[in-house]
């Protein structure tokens, strides 16, 4: 279901996204200070991430594994290639340029499919040395504007980056965030990135225009601050209406770099195209290409884990449910698929399986698979209700294991049997005749009401869906 | 001009301290002595590091007293381009925008020299981020050359030079992007190498233009150079450009003669060398037949275009590695009332006047626009030239030619013109855009009794032959 | 491609706001005709048909360079805040920003 509103008439949303995340290494892109996020400011830093006079990269091996693994992961074509100088001053880029790779990049045309179909295009994943971070004292809300001054950490310069660019085949806000989603469970999957919005290890620019279908691709604004994956929906349906505004309204839409406020919900202007900076790129002297050999990339492939859409299609066939429904993607991004699979194969109903483990565990199950198959056991075979397992379950979850049987037991737990529920009924409609009139004319609400006695008078004992079973029979008799 | 004694061969030193024959003190002072005599006139260092060297002799006494050996450099005394980044010890690149920084580590050349047993006395001076070639932009004043204080030592290596010419130390280092260790040689009449790109280590060497820079040694003979590029030459995972192969022992390769070496002769090599220099060079190619080897005409073509492409590679990255300048973590700062502001003045007030020339040049050869007519095209010209010498050494094992077009010149004789400044440059760029190695060899004396440089050349990583040739001239000389 | 692009005094101040570099505008003017001048003389090299040239970027050819992921000893804060002209709070400080991030 969509958060989001869509855009009005028959404009379509074009969107690119290029996503920025720290890898998972345990030192710089190109020297040996720590890479580790939270550290005291400058406390990890050496010459080279300093910029000091004298000073040389050398490519760390860790990081182009992570990076070959995420072009793997994203289907990419793993290539020969260089890094550049992107020469621009700012305090926080201690050499006054940044390593990047521009073109001839790692990794280029792979792709990413959502979970509901949609496949986006990877025009590449390029690897890149983060910036220091600036604080800004003496502003308002820490913004550059009007500060007064700004204090430079240099802990994070150095990090190293792969920047992820798909092609401009997003559609919708909700196509937007799935595919960033997506790119997280992903890059968690492989081990590339702990790929954190709020802690910045994973950031995400959306390159956003607007057309009618059919018609040329419109000019597109970049929109930079979108911290969370709910706001990259927003950003870009905001931008979306914006430019549509503009458009309608008989202006145009100028080639900008827009920053999204979190806070009032829009995008403001940073800096138009004609004031970009002339970057310089040439081939980093300091550096010799890269080119992995077949075997490396070999390697790497093999070493791949299961990604999540495979998880989802595996999860998906075992339990009957969708690959996109929420069940299925939700455990799956937990990580809680192999232990769904493994009630399931210890005798339990996978599907229940499924249900209990999406509702009962936030993260790793603490409960014996067998225990769990147990509990399945009971409800599908009608021993006890859903509700009754319910509460079994909870008492499991707070135990750390258990016999299900055995709490059951202990609360008196037991289905009671077709008969007695077409007596509990019998009393309900007797009780209230208003509620069976209504139900009978198609008021559902009113169904509620005649199970909520039943359920009263069993004190809870009655399986629900037997009891609606019969109220929906007794309905289809009359008619 | 010279106190002799002053200029031994630091092999000889260095046997001699390592037997215990010699001090290390006793060397130290010697130099010392020399440095107190004449420094005030010639202007070598931009520090004398007189307590730290005493104070490094006696460490080396001391272990030689103990029956341990210091290793292969004990108690040589050694002067520092200052452009080396030396932990604790100011290193300046002879600007005002690093005056008083103190490198919070040691370039790799550095800790090599002293875990050899070398003694630093001093840092030297040099033309501006080793911009130049007469040591003239230096933000400190001129070195002199210590054979006619009238004279430029040549550049921007000139105080490295100055400082083994004139006593001051047995060996010294520099670096050299487009000629800045062999042309000062020449010009003060030391033995002066550039190895092949790679040979030693970068790391810690304050850039100028990274894919051409190379740190080699100034020394009063072949062999002290071919001991010193044993010491400071193989591989050091710290320099990604540094080639991952340990060298052959130059000494040892020098002792073979040319016999059967072929000598190539650049007969298309541009113009412009005097007579003086000419002449030398002629005898340079006698001395070689009468050793033995066979003189072969060679061509060049793209030899003539390597000032162009040189003058556009190394300002272009010389742009971009002293962008890092910005006053925010080191070195001088010009307050300001925003980042912009404060870049703007602080890099205007720091940085001299040839140096903001070039990063003007290479700006430019790089910008939107202009880099696909200026710096590509260079690229390109680059590639040319390394063919042709790759051509070249298919018929012969090493080339001779000039060091530089001239003796030592007059402070202020190239005006105000820096392209004259540049041609000074001619002879030795090539083979700094090739990559391969090339040295000049002292072989007597031009114009006004000053010393000329014969340089030789040969292809990449062939250091052995360019020794022998080397070797068989100064041989040839004495 | 025009023959020679050479440089004006509108270009070289661009040129130096690209570089930081304040110039003052008679500075600038002398050096955009020393500029104009190495650039004639940089003209010899169109006479050099340069079509089928690959340019070359490394003196020596090399791939692969690889360093292991572990972590080695860095700088003291303290001596590297000490050296810089501004700190405060365990950062370097810097006037106002202008510019753009990345």
């Amino acid at each position: 279901m969509s958060e989001y509103d869509g855009l009005p008439g028959d404009w379509e949303l074009v969107v690119g996204l290029e996503v920025h995340v720290e890898l998972a290494t345990a030192t710089k892109l190109f020297s040996a200070s720590p890479n580790r996020f939270g550290d005291e400011p400058n406390t990890n830093i050496d010459p080279v991430t300093l910029g000091l006079p004298g000073a040389l990269p050398v490519l760390n091996e860790r990081a182009v594994e992570l990076a070959m693994r995420i072009g793997a992961a994203l289907n990419c074509t793993i290539q020969p290639c260089t890094f550049h100088r992107k020469n621009y001053f700012y305090p926080d880029m201690p050499k006054a340029y940044q390593i990047s790779q521009y073109d001839q990049p790692l990794n280029v045309d792979g792709y990413l499919d959502l979970p509901n179909g949609v496949r986006v295009g990877i025009e590449r994943a390029h690897m890149e040395e983060d910036a220091g971070k600036s604080t800004h004292v003496g502003g308002s809300g820490g913004r550059v504007h009007g500060a007064t001054y700004s204090l430079i950490d240099l802990n994070r310069a150095g990090v190293p980056l792969v920047e992820i660019v798909s092609r401009p085949d997003i559609r919708s806000a909700d196509d937007a965030r799935a595919y960033v989603n997506e790119l997280r469970g992903i890059l968690v999957a492989i081990g590339a990135s702990d790929a954190k919005m709020e802690e910045g290890s994973m950031r995400v620019d959306a390159n956003v225009s607007v057309r009618k279908p059919g018609t040329p691709l419109g000019t597109r604004c970049e929109i930079k601050n979108v911290n969370s994956v709910r706001s990259v929906g927003r950003a870009i349906e905001y931008e979306a209406r914006r430019q549509i505004d503009l458009i309608e309204g008989g202006d145009v839409v100028r080639q900008q770099t827009r920053h999204w406020d979190e806070g009032d919900g829009r995008t403001h202007t940073l800096r138009n195209k004609e004031d970009a900076d002339d970057y310089r790129y040439f081939l980093e002297p300091d550096l010799v290409p890269l080119a992995p050999s077949p075997e490396w990339i070999a390697k790497v492939k093999a070493s791949l884990p299961m990604l999540p859409a495979a998880r989802r299609a595996r999860l998906a066939e075992a339990s009957g449910q969708a690959a996109n429904s929420e069940a299925v993607t939700i455990v799956v991004e937990r990580g809680q698929d192999d232990y769904v699979l493994a009630v399931a194969a210890a005798g339990g109903d996978c599907a229940r399986a499924l249900v209990y483990v999406k509702e009962a565990f936030a993260d790793s199950p603490n409960v014996a698979a067998a225990d769990v198959a147990a509990l399945t056991q009971m409800e599908v075979s009608g021993a006890i209700t859903a509700t009754q397992a319910k509460t079994v379950l909870a008492e499991l979850v707070a135990n750390g294991g258990g016999d299900p049987a055995a709490i059951a037991a202990k609360h008196g737990f037991e289905a009671i049997d077709t008969s007695e529920i077409e007596r509990f009924v019998d009393q309900a409609l007797a009780e209230d005749p208003d509620a069976w009139q209504k139900f009978c004319g198609g008021d559902g609400k009113a169904m509620g009401a005649l199970v909520g006695l039943v359920m009263k008078a069993s004190k809870g004992k009655a399986d629900g869906k037997a009891v609606t079973a019969s109220l929906q029979q007794r309905r289809n008799a009359i008619r | 001009m010279t106190d002799s004694a002053a200029r031994e061969s630091a092999t000889a030193i260095a046997a001699g301290v390592r037997t215990g024959a010699r001090k290390a003190v006793d060397v130290v002072e010697q130099n010392l002595a020399a440095i107190a005599d004449r420094e005030s006139e010639i202007h070598a260092f931009n520090l004398v590091m007189a307590d730290e060297a005493r104070a490094d002799a006696v460490r080396v006494d001391a272990l030689v007293a103990a029956g341990q050996d210091p290793g292969p450099l004990a108690g040589v005394t050694v002067a520092l381009k200052d452009n080396m980044c030396t932990r604790g010890i100011p290193t300046t690149c002879s600007s005002k925008i690093l005056e008083g920084w103190r490198p919070p580590y040691d370039a790799t050349v550095v800790r090599a020299l002293r875990d050899a047993g070398a003694i630093f006395v001093g840092k030297t001076n040099l033309d501006e981020f080793a911009m130049g070639s007469s040591t003239e932009n230096s933000a400190f004043g001129p070195t002199r050359n210590p054979h006619d204080t009238s004279r430029v030592p040549g550049g921007s290596s000139g105080g490295s030079a100055a400082s083994v010419a004139a006593g001051f130390s047995q060996v010294s280092f520099g670096s050299d992007t487009g000629g800045s260790i062999r042309q000062p040689a020449a010009l003060c009449g030391v033995v002066g190498v550039k190895p092949t790109y790679g040979y030693v280590s970068r790391y810690g060497l304050i850039a100028f233009s990274s894919s051409l820079d190379q740190i080699g040694p100034f020394t009063n003979s072949v062999e002290d150079a071919a001991l010193m590029l044993d010491v400071i030459g193989g591989h050091d995972p710290m320099d990604s450009t540094s080639i991952p192969q340990a060298h052959p022992s130059l000494r040892d390769a020098m002792q073979q003669d040319v016999a059967g070496l072929r000598i190539g002769r650049i007969t298309d090599l541009p113009e412009g060398a005097d007579p003086d220099v000419v002449e030398r060079v002629e005898v340079a190619f006698d001395t070689l037949r009468a050793a033995g080897a066979k003189i072969v005409d060679v061509q060049v073509p793209a030899f003539t275009f390597g000032l162009t492409a040189y003058y556009l590679i190394a300002p272009a990255e010389a742009s971009s590695n002293l962008a890092r300048y910005d006053g925010v973590r080191y070195g001088l700062r010009v307050e300001a009332s925003d980042t912009n502001a404060m870049y703007g003045a602080t890099r205007a007030a720091g940085f001299g006047e040839e140096v903001k020339r070039r990063i003007m040049l290479g700006t430019y050869a790089l910008s939107a626009g202009y880099y696909d007519a200026y710096y590509g095209k260079a690229l390109k010209v680059r590639r040319l030239i390394s063919d042709d010498f790759e051509r070249a050494y298919q018929h012969a094992d090493a080339l001779v030619l000039p060091t530089s077009p001239s003796v030592a010149f007059k402070f202020g004789d190239k005006g105000d013109n820096p392209l004259a400044m540049y041609l000074c440059d001619t002879y030795t760029i090539p083979s700094n855009l090739s990559g391969q190695p090339g040295m000049s060899v002292p072989f007597g004396t031009g114009a006004h009794g000053l010393p000329v440089g014969v340089q030789v050349l040969a292809g990449t990583l062939q250091e052995s032959n360019m020794f022998r040739v080397a070797a068989a001239l100064e041989r040839g000389l004495s | 491609m025009p023959e020679s692009v050479r440089i004006t005094p509108e270009v070289a101040a661009k040129v130096a706001h690209l570089a930081r570099l304040d110039i003052a505008p008679d500075e600038l003017v002398r050096m955009t005709a020393q500029l104009d001048g190495m650039l004639e003389h940089f003209a010899d090299m169109d006479a050099l048909d340069l079509s089928s040239v690959e340019p070359m970027t490394q003196a020596f050819p090399l791939v692969n360079v690889l360093r292991p992921d572990v972590v080695q000893p860095g700088l003291d804060r303290d001596e590297v805040l000490a050296a810089a002209p501004a700190a405060e709070d365990g950062r370097f400080r810097v006037p106002p920003i202008v510019g753009s991030e990345l």
